[in-house]
């Protein structure tokens, strides 16, 4: 493994097309976005204009129809598809809509499966100090199903945090949460990103946790504009 | 193994349910093998224990019954002795009567007439071997239905005494009757349905049912049956040709054969709603980067751990519900072979079950994790 410098997400010409014949939509049409390390960048826009499409992208969940998708200088696009499962798995943290935590494991077992996952990790973060750092410490041996919509999400920021990311990308985390929690989890998002040094793009619907993002973008009909 | 571990602590009562599914199949299975087992015992312990390789019986006899049909002569015999590679031949007279002993007790016996001084000849494990020639040796299971060295059983219609003088160490039966081993001459009597005082006729006192013999694996038992006229079947192929032994196990086998398939069927039908249900997890555990081996892995050790403690504890069962079924008079006999067989089988076939559920994991597409949840 070569240590290559964190230089964050390139994103340059990206264009998506969904469908096949007639049907085609172009759920993304020459985007180019940079997501510097430390940066907490936020993708506003209406329901299906294409911001999902963008972290699928972003993510190496799925590759673009035209442009390139760069990670510290390392393109995504040209991987296979094991190679792709590989990245994701070694250098992109997700945070999913209300956690997508695994319901049979504890919270320090969401963690500790990152680690297992991967034999090779050599960098990864401490599970419990980890879980204590997110506020979680006393919440370790609890299930999904006994935490609270806030804690789900702050178990999933910290499960996305223990393999060192590069690149954090975090999908309506605060969807399922009331006004003061959404502040909490988004406060948590921005300084961990800081701390981590992450590049971070967060897909929301939720005006009112922008202040403590870095930069907002809107996406309206699969084009980009800095908002 | 670290998330199929722990699947199965969180879904207990899910997996419990399902592997008590299998336990129960397990159990059925092991006591379908003792009872398989218990029948062949019943049905041909008396021909696996004789020392032969092969029975000759007459030319174009039927073979599923040929026990009761076959007819051979003396003549046949000698043919098969002079066989290079035979190294013995004898003539051996087989069938079944109803008799009953002096102090009242009804039998049914299955006669095997045996010249005394051949290597048919059984050897007693109580009282003498064949001898006088009216001495009879019977099986030590006789003994348990009520017959005692010493007594007299007389056989029905015909009213020959037979003086039971032995009995063998271990079971023989043949079509789940007793065996009584007697003298070739007072079988021959008894299939002619001569009474005592009455004289045999000639021709009787040459024939057997068929010819009993020991080969070696060189013989060319093909022109043996050309030149005596017979046709032979080894000893293994002969249990066909005992009362009701093929269609005994051949009902046994369907039955353990549609066993297997409903416990495969089972478990691959569980495994497979417990992978629908967990699509939207795996697609996340994808995102995550899991590779398709890793979460393949993970399920199949997840249904090799559950099917073999379920198998193991239904295996235990089994067994120990045999061990009360002994000495209650139901053929049945444990034998680990076939029980060690028949475990390896569910586990194998389970694991084929939930296989075929569980491939579903490497198509699961990762982009389902983005978006709410189902």
């Amino acid at each position: 493994m070569s240590s290559t410098e964190r230089t964050g997400l390139v994103l340059s010409g990206v264009t998506l097309r969904l469908g096949d014949g007639d049907d085609t939509v172009t759920a993304l049409d020459g985007v180019d976005l940079m997501v510097r390390p430390g940066e907490l960048v936020a993708v506003v826009g209406p329901s299906g204009s294409g911001k999902s499409s963008l972290l699928a992208i972003a993510g190496a969940l799925t590759t673009p129809d035209e442009g390139t998708v760069t990670i510290d200088g390392r393109d995504v696009t040209a991987m296979s598809d094991r190679a792709r499962a590989a990245y994701r798995r070694d250098h992109i943290g997700f945070v999913f809509q209300s956690g997508n935590l695994l319901p049979a494991l504890t919270a320090l077992d969401q963690l500790r499966l990152v680690t297992n996952l991967s034999k090779k990790r050599i960098d990864s973060r401490d599970p419990a100090q980890l879980l204590a750092d997110v506020g979680m410490a006393h919440r370790a041996d609890r299930r999904p199903h006994q935490l609270s919509g806030g804690e789900r999400q702050r178990v999933g920021i910290a499960r996305a945090l223990v393999g060192h990311p590069s690149l954090l990308l975090v999908d309506e985390p605060t969807a399922a949460l009331d006004r003061a929690r959404s502040h909490e989890v988004v406060q948590l998002l921005a300084q961990e990103t800081k701390q981590s040094a992450v590049a971070s793009v967060m897909v929301t619907h939720d005006q009112d946790v922008l202040e403590h993002c870095d930069r907002v973008v809107e996406m309206i009909d699969g084009r980009l504009s800095t908002g | 193994m670290f998330l199929a571990l722990r699947e199965l602590r969180f879904a207990r009562w899910r997996f419990t349910l399902m592997g008590s599914v299998v336990a129960l199949i397990a159990v059925l299975m092991v006591l379908l093998s003792g009872l398989s087992s218990g029948l062949v015992n019943d049905g041909v312990s008396g021909l696996q224990r004789l020392p032969v390789t092969a029975f000759a019986f007459d030319g174009g006899t039927k073979l599923d019954s040929a026990f009761s049909r076959s007819v051979v002569d003396n003549q046949q015999v000698a043919r098969w002795r002079q066989q290079p590679g035979v190294r013995e031949a004898a003539p051996f007279g087989n069938m079944l009567v109803n008799a009953r002993s002096d102090r009242g007790v009804p039998v049914d016996l299955a006669l095997f007439g045996v010249e005394p001084n051949s290597f048919l000849a059984p050897s007693a494990g109580e009282g003498t071997g064949l001898g006088a020639p009216d001495g009879i040796v019977v099986s030590r299971t006789a003994l348990d239905a009520g017959l005692r060295v010493g007594d007299t059983v007389t056989v029905d219609r015909i009213g020959t005494p037979l003086k039971i003088v032995g009995a063998t160490a271990d079971q023989h039966t043949f079509g789940h009757v007793d065996v009584a081993y007697l003298p070739l001459a007072a079988w021959q009597r008894l299939h002619a349905g001569v009474g005592p005082g009455q004289e045999l006729p000639a021709k009787a006192a040459e024939q057997a049912t068929a010819v009993a013999i020991r080969a070696d694996d060189t013989a060319d038992l093909a022109a043996g049956d050309a030149a005596a006229g017979t046709t032979t079947l080894a000893k293994r192929e002969s249990y066909g040709a005992s009362p009701g032994y093929s269609a005994e196990t051949s009902t046994l086998m369907l039955i353990q054969v549609f066993l297997y398939a409903i416990s495969a069927l089972v478990v691959g039908a569980f495994f497979t709603v417990w992978t629908i249900s967990r699509k939207h997890e795996l697609a996340v555990l994808r995102a995550m980067g899991a590779a398709k081996p890793y979460l393949l892995r993970d399920g199949l050790a997840q249904a090799l751990v559950v099917l073999v403690a379920s198998i193991a504890a239904g295996v235990a069962v089994g067994v120990a519900l045999g061990g009360l079924m002994g000495g209650s008079g139901v053929p049945f006999a444990l034998e680990a072979p076939a029980v060690t067989l028949a475990s390896l089988l569910l586990v194998l076939l389970g694991l084929l079950g939930a296989c075929a559920a569980i491939v579903r994991v490497a198509s699961i597409d990762p982009l389902a994790a983005l978006g709410g949840q189902r």
